[in-house]
């Protein structure tokens, strides 16, 4: 049932890479917890670490290649502690994950049908009947109209939007407490878009989930998510709820998101850019404000020297000091257009 | 006169079957679409995958062999690539593709690329040909050290500009942008929009602004199509389409654009369901028999739109009497 209690909580995760030997932490020392009944949204550009801390949580990394630190605590276990077999009692099970390209997540040789059926196989040891009712009440639930033709059909045969609910069905075949989507939509039309966010939505609701949102799309934040959580460069650097993101941005890069949206602006001014370039992660600041550097006229006395997050509001968290006197260079005053 | 004028325009695609390999059938990407793009403006082409706006910007380009209609430039049709070469249009106009990456052959240095045109055209000497590609690098704001360097050296936004200049080098008139920002970062999106602006005024460039993203389409556009199933269903400015939209399926797209104030996402959710389901329930009033959008009529001399006419009237005065 549902409780207020984090069910998911991480702990000063950080995930680094092998580059030609040395380690490069692709996120560093992140925070976060995950409720129940809730959407969290992970926001940033490309490069800034969201889909390695999905990843990080569902165990994809080759031990190999990557370092990882920090405790994944999900109800009571700590995922980075398992081993392979371990992992598999957690993945498809009570985590599921939902891909950005319903076409590579697929096996272009297996019937639908059999390709939800693979997860209750391996998780469950319900009868061949009862397997088969199952996929039909999860196509149902995803919205596809005639769950027993889908089932019989291959994945080329299947529109975009259709391919991403069969990816949802298989996400959510063995009512996960989780749900990772990244990216869900962004490969889809945007009336696509609109009905897959309510069909994830809906699921979330029924299955009393918690689901892991990650997304570039503000848009898409905005319309759907709880709280949300803006990365750059492998850092959080605001969370909160999606009114205090919304309304009350406080980090300069956020409110330079928000100003950059063509949706908010007049269609006569030009759109506002970020100076600069996101670092390569084998550039990264090693100490101060990571996002110093792009915004270029903030003296280096608002800065922290070591940035933490600092509580402006009830859940509402910003990393550094420079939000408290920031301005854009080219007013005064507010960024609300 | 309008820069290009667009009439009728046809693509099929034939469906061969059978023992001989007839041709059976045809897929109809574009079904007869009618449009002008004046001189200097930026035209949104508007609609879904699959809508066949894609087809229509290659074919006005001329890399798609157009079935039947005409696209009038300076008075004469160069669907017929004779008149193409005749009136200097390959020259004139140019396009920028989506993704950034494949559209710039990997193997070749920044210089050969955005020279490439140059070559084709102008037969320039050596150092006169180092100089405009020099000149066109600062026109989109990158370094001379970019000369020598290789596609896959830049970030995705440079190297939208990098195409960028590529299709500025021949001081074109007309440049089709087919989702030119749809593979971007918001910040990069904001940086290549505002630059594509820039050049417009600085050039009196046009632009065919190929699109799904009605937000950007909003924010680039003084006129546009929206395009559904190979046809138009409505063309207006910007203030028709976006504050009187009249054909449901504009409706339904309009209604489909995520909310960015929290604070009216429920009302705007049930708003959007309530079209979609609109729009399921009502495709009889506003597609004939075979589903197909119905022929454009005017509602004003501005605003066109996919209906029989005297439904479009009714549904353009209830609009008049709820905007009083």
């Amino acid at each position: 049932m549902a409780t207020e209690e984090n069910f998911l909580t991480i702990k000063d995760v950080s995930t680094a890479f092998k580059i030609n030997g040395q380690y490069y932490d692709a996120i560093s020392h992140i925070n976060l917890t995950v409720h129940h009944d809730e959407i969290l949204a992970l926001v940033g550009e490309s490069g800034c670490g969201k889909s390695t801390l999905a990843t990080t949580i569902m165990g994809l990394h080759d031990p190999e290649e990557t370092r990882i630190s920090g405790v994944v605590d999900f109800e009571g276990t700590n995922l980075l502690q398992l081993d392979e077999d371990g992992y598999n009692q957690f993945r498809g099970a009570k985590i599921g994950m939902i891909f950005q390209d319903p076409l590579s997540a697929l096996n272009p040789l297996k019937r639908v049908e059999d390709q939800i059926q693979e997860v209750l196989d391996y998780h469950t040891t319900l009868s061949t009947a009862a397997k088969h009712d199952r996929v039909m009440e999860l196509l149902d639930q995803v919205g596809i109209v005639n769950p027993p033709l889908t089932a019989r059909q291959y994945p080329h045969e299947l529109s975009g939007g259709m391919r991403q609910r069969v990816i949802i069905a298989i996400a959510i075949a063995c009512k996960p407490d989780l749900i990772i989507a990244d990216e869900p939509t962004t490969a889809l039309d945007v009336t696509i878009q609109a009905q897959i966010l309510d069909v994830l939505r809906s699921i979330q609701a029924e299955n009393h989930a918690g689901i892991i949102l990650i997304t570039h799309d503000l848009g898409v934040v905005a319309e759907t998510a709880d709280r949300v959580a803006v990365m750059y460069a492998g850092q959080i650097v605001e969370s909160g709820s999606a009114e205090q993101i919304f309304n009350t941005p406080k980090h300069p890069y956020t409110r330079s998101l928000l100003r950059s949206m063509p949706q908010r602006n007049n269609e006569s001014d030009d759109l506002y850019v970020i100076q600069g370039n996101v670092p390569s992660l084998r550039r990264l600041p090693t100490t101060g404000d990571r996002f110093a550097s792009r915004i270029p006229w903030v003296p280096a006395s608002e800065h922290e020297a070591t940035p933490t997050m600092h509580e402006v509001a009830p859940g509402h968290e910003v990393r550094c000091t420079c939000y408290r006197n920031f301005t854009f260079p080219d007013e005064k005053g507010s960024d609300h257009v | 006169m309008s820069l290009i004028e667009i009439h009728d325009l046809k693509v099929h695609y034939p469906i061969r079957s059978g023992f001989w390999n007839r041709v059976t059938d045809s897929v109809k990407a574009v079904d007869g679409i009618s449009f002008n793009i004046e001189a200097g403006e930026t035209y949104g082409l508007v609609g879904e995958s699959g809508s066949g706006k894609s087809t229509t910007g290659k074919s006005v380009v001329g890399l798609e062999k157009v079935t039947s209609g005409q696209i009038i430039y300076q008075g004469q049709d160069i669907t017929r690539p004779a008149t193409r070469r005749r009136l200097h249009y390959n020259q004139d106009v140019q396009m920028i593709f989506q993704d950034s990456l494949s559209s710039l052959n990997p193997r070749k240095r920044i210089e050969d690329i955005i020279a490439e045109p140059l070559r084709n055209f102008d037969h320039l000497s050596k150092d006169d040909e180092k100089l405009r590609v020099l000149q066109l690098l600062d026109i989109v704001g990158l370094d001379a050290d970019a000369l020598y360097k290789y596609p896959h050296q830049f970030s995705g936004g440079q190297r939208q500009r990098i195409g960028v200049a590529r299709a500025v080098a021949t001081n074109p008139k007309l440049i089709i942008a087919d989702e030119p920002v749809s593979a971007l970062d918001l910040s990069v999106q904001a940086q290549v929009l505002n630059f594509m602006k820039q050049i417009q005024q600085e050039f009196g460039i046009s632009y065919l602004f190929i699109s799904h993203d009605l937000g950007v389409v909003r924010h680039m556009c003084n006129n546009i199509a929206i395009m559904h199933k190979g046809r138009l269903v409505e063309l207006g400015t910007r203030e028709d389409i976006y504050h009187h939209p009249l054909h449901l399926y504009t409706k339904r797209l309009l209604a489909a654009i995520p909310e960015t104030n929290v604070n009216q996402r429920v009302a705007h959710r049930a708003t959007r369901q309530a079209v979609e389901r609109a729009y399921q329930d009502q495709q009889t009033r506003y597609y004939d028999a075979d589903g197909a959008p119905f022929p454009l009529v005017a509602v004003s001399p501005t605003h066109f739109v996919a209906l029989p006419a005297d439904f479009a009237k009714s549904l353009a005065h209830a609009e008049e009497e709820v905007q009083a």
